[in-house]
């Protein structure tokens, strides 16, 4: 009964609020003249938005840079001495080494991957097949995500049955394999972490560039194959090329992601074994630490390092727009 | 030049066509690899789900089209009872449902304004809604954890809904104002000179209009919100009366350790409504994706 009462809140009593609102304003602009009306209007139907925006990410956001110079309950200032934390804690300098390992690995594999796909899918007749599956991995969440693969990953002593993908396979496959823990394995781990969000997202990548592969006119492509290029050839020096900008901004997406990684390394590790990264280390200070401005100083640095591609990838957005 | 090239040109291509009929079975061979290390994995989540736990922890999954043929739903029955997830599975929809249709609207009334009245400093105001992508949402978690704390929102679904539609708004209102703006100026100022007010050209004309994008926008909010986990584990938390799905299946990650049956059961139903609705409306998730939906 309270869930039904619930859900006839969210389903209509929301709506209904919202609807409500611009009715409402309408009805009280109707009365005014035409000049108030024309100058009001638009305010009117951008407070709501302007109100969210500002109440609950521009002010907080503001508020997040004032708490990372105070102390853990906010009550002196401390200056910098979160951000030199910060900086130098073991734990974070793991963090920064991870994240840095994420943002390289991740994001060649997902474009590299994505890109290959895009080529190679379009050459075969099941090519929306091929398409589909490798995308259906971004309508799951990255906690499923870590469960279909810590079940992949799963390992048992050598000598006893594995159920695990991973070292089943190998075991079988390579003679006098040892089953590996891939979750502790110090190089493994973060390796095996990153392929779980590679597999989630490399449908993007293939589902973007393989638009953009498919707006090159066919004829540049001909001409390029009359003119006797390979086909090896034609992908360095035609294909990338052209699809430069899109590439461009599917990686800055990409970056931007291996920047906050937070839900695979929480369900899967929670960083420890050395798998530790900035997001998962914010979310400790702020929760089992009850550090708010360690945690502050952190996700302003996380901040400082997205600002650069994320601005980079608007402005690319634009340009593309710009050409349209 | 011209005259040796066509020979030369057509003897390549019959060469490079050899070489790639030859060169189709590695094509084939990598193609469908990749395909099926993709599918794979999600397919020994979904035969563990119906395995009993006897068999799931002696024997791996692929061993389920050897005899002997054990299959149950007794795993789905354990997680949605014993294990809180049909309460979850409510508690999620109760926290996306609203939290996806509150941004869209708000959303579409703040391009409708962006695009179509004409007020002063709108383009710098559109610049600095474009420009709160940026921000990661954790740049927002601590003050906006201390003010839902002092008006006792933490742990409600309301916090989820209020944080969500500003996390999605940005980008909806990005998205829905390039929409907007598009339409074509004859038809609004038409409607305009028929005496139609911003209401009905709102409601009857842009919404409408709009579908795609309305679509496209929705169903990105819908998956973003259903498959969040840490705006849901800061504002929401675990207690089973209003933790969402992913909330409950980290949890049980971290309890059930090696129950692999329950787990993979747990996992599957979580996936099971964003996966309908993707396989549905697949096409407006891609023209979304093509349009830039990128969340920051």
């Amino acid at each position: 009964m309270g869930a039904f009462a619930l859900l006839l809140v969210a389903v209509v009593g929301v709506p209904a609020v919202q609807v409500g609102y611009v009715v409402l304003v309408e009805a009280m602009l109707g009365r005014l003249g035409p000049v108030p009306q024309r100058v009001l209007r638009p305010w009117l139907w951008l407070a709501p938005a302007l109100l969210f925006l500002g109440a609950f990410l521009i002010y907080p956001a503001a508020g997040t840079i004032w708490l990372s110079v105070l102390g853990p309950r906010s009550d002196r200032f401390v200056g910098l001495e979160n951000y030199l934390f910060a900086l130098t804690n073991t734990d974070m300098r793991i963090a920064f080494r991870n994240n840095l390992l994420w943002l390289t690995a991740f994001t060649t594999v997902t474009v590299g991957l994505g890109l290959a796909m895009a080529v190679l899918a379009d050459r075969v007749r099941y090519e929306s097949v091929v398409k589909t599956v490798m995308f259906l991995p971004m309508a799951v969440s990255f906690v499923a995500a870590g469960v279909i693969w810590k079940f992949v990953y799963e390992f048992r002593p050598a000598g006893a049955p594995q159920i695990g993908l991973a070292n089943a396979l190998l075991v079988r496959v390579i003679p006098g394999f040892e089953p590996v823990a891939w979750l502790v394995h110090p190089v493994a781990n973060n390796l095996a972490l990153i392929m779980v969000a590679v597999w989630v997202w490399v449908g993007f990548c293939l589902v973007i560039l393989s638009a953009a592969l498919k707006a090159i006119p066919s004829e540049i492509l001909e001409a390029a194959r009359v003119d006797g290029a390979s086909e090896w050839r034609l992908f360095w020096t035609v294909i990338v090329p052209m699809l430069g900008p899109t590439i461009t901004v599917v990686a800055t997406t990409m970056v931007i992601f291996s920047l906050k990684a937070f839900d695979i390394v929480y369900v899967m590790t929670n960083g420890n074994f050395n798998t530790e990264v900035i997001a998962n280390r914010m979310y400790k200070e702020m929760f089992t630490f009850r550090d708010f401005g360690r945690a502050g100083a952190i996700a302003v640095i996380l901040f400082a390092a997205t600002i650069p591609v994320m601005a980079a990838n608007i402005r690319w957005f634009r340009r593309q727009e710009a050409l349209r | 030049m011209s005259t040796s090239r066509p020979a030369a040109a057509r003897s390549w291509t019959a060469w490079d066509r050899l070489i790639t009929t030859a060169g189709r079975i590695p094509l084939h061979a990598v193609v469908l690899a990749v395909t099926a290390l993709w599918l794979t994995p999600a397919l020994g989540l979904i035969v563990s789900a119906f395995r009993p736990s006897r068999l799931v922890t002696i024997s791996g999954w692929w061993n389920a089209a050897m005899p002997p043929f054990a299959l149950t739903l007794e795993n789905f029955h354990q997680v949605l009872t014993t294990y809180n997830l049909g309460r979850s599975f409510l508690n999620s929809l109760a926290i996306t449902v609203p939290a996806t249709v509150i941004p869209v609207l708000l959303g579409a009334y703040a391009a409708y304004a962006f695009a179509w009245m004409r007020f002063p400093g709108r383009d710098a105001l559109f610049a600095l809604v474009v420009g709160a992508l940026v921000i990661p949402l954790q740049m927002t978690l601590i003050p906006v954890l201390r003010l839902f704390a002092s008006a006792g929102l933490v742990g409600t679904f309301p916090a989820a809904w209020l944080a969500h539609t500003a996390y999605g708004l940005p980008l909806a209102i990005y998205l829905l104002r390039n929409f907007i703006g598009s339409l074509p100026r004859d038809l609004l100022e038409s409607a305009h000179l028929d005496g139609a007010g911003p209401l009905t050209v709102f409601f009857r004309l842009i919404l409408p209009l709009s579908i795609p994008a309305v679509a496209s926008l929705a169903i990105f909010q819908f998956l973003w919100v259903w498959n969040d986990l840490l705006v849901a584990l800061v504002f929401v938390g675990g207690t089973p009366s209003v933790a969402p799905l992913t909330v409950t299946v980290s949890n049980l990650v971290n309890s059930l350790g090696g129950n692999w049956q329950l787990l993979t059961a747990a996992a599957l139903v979580s996936m099971l409504l964003p996966l309908a609705v993707f396989v549905a409306l697949q096409q407006y998730f891609v023209r979304g994706i093509l349009a830039g939906a990128v969340k920051g």
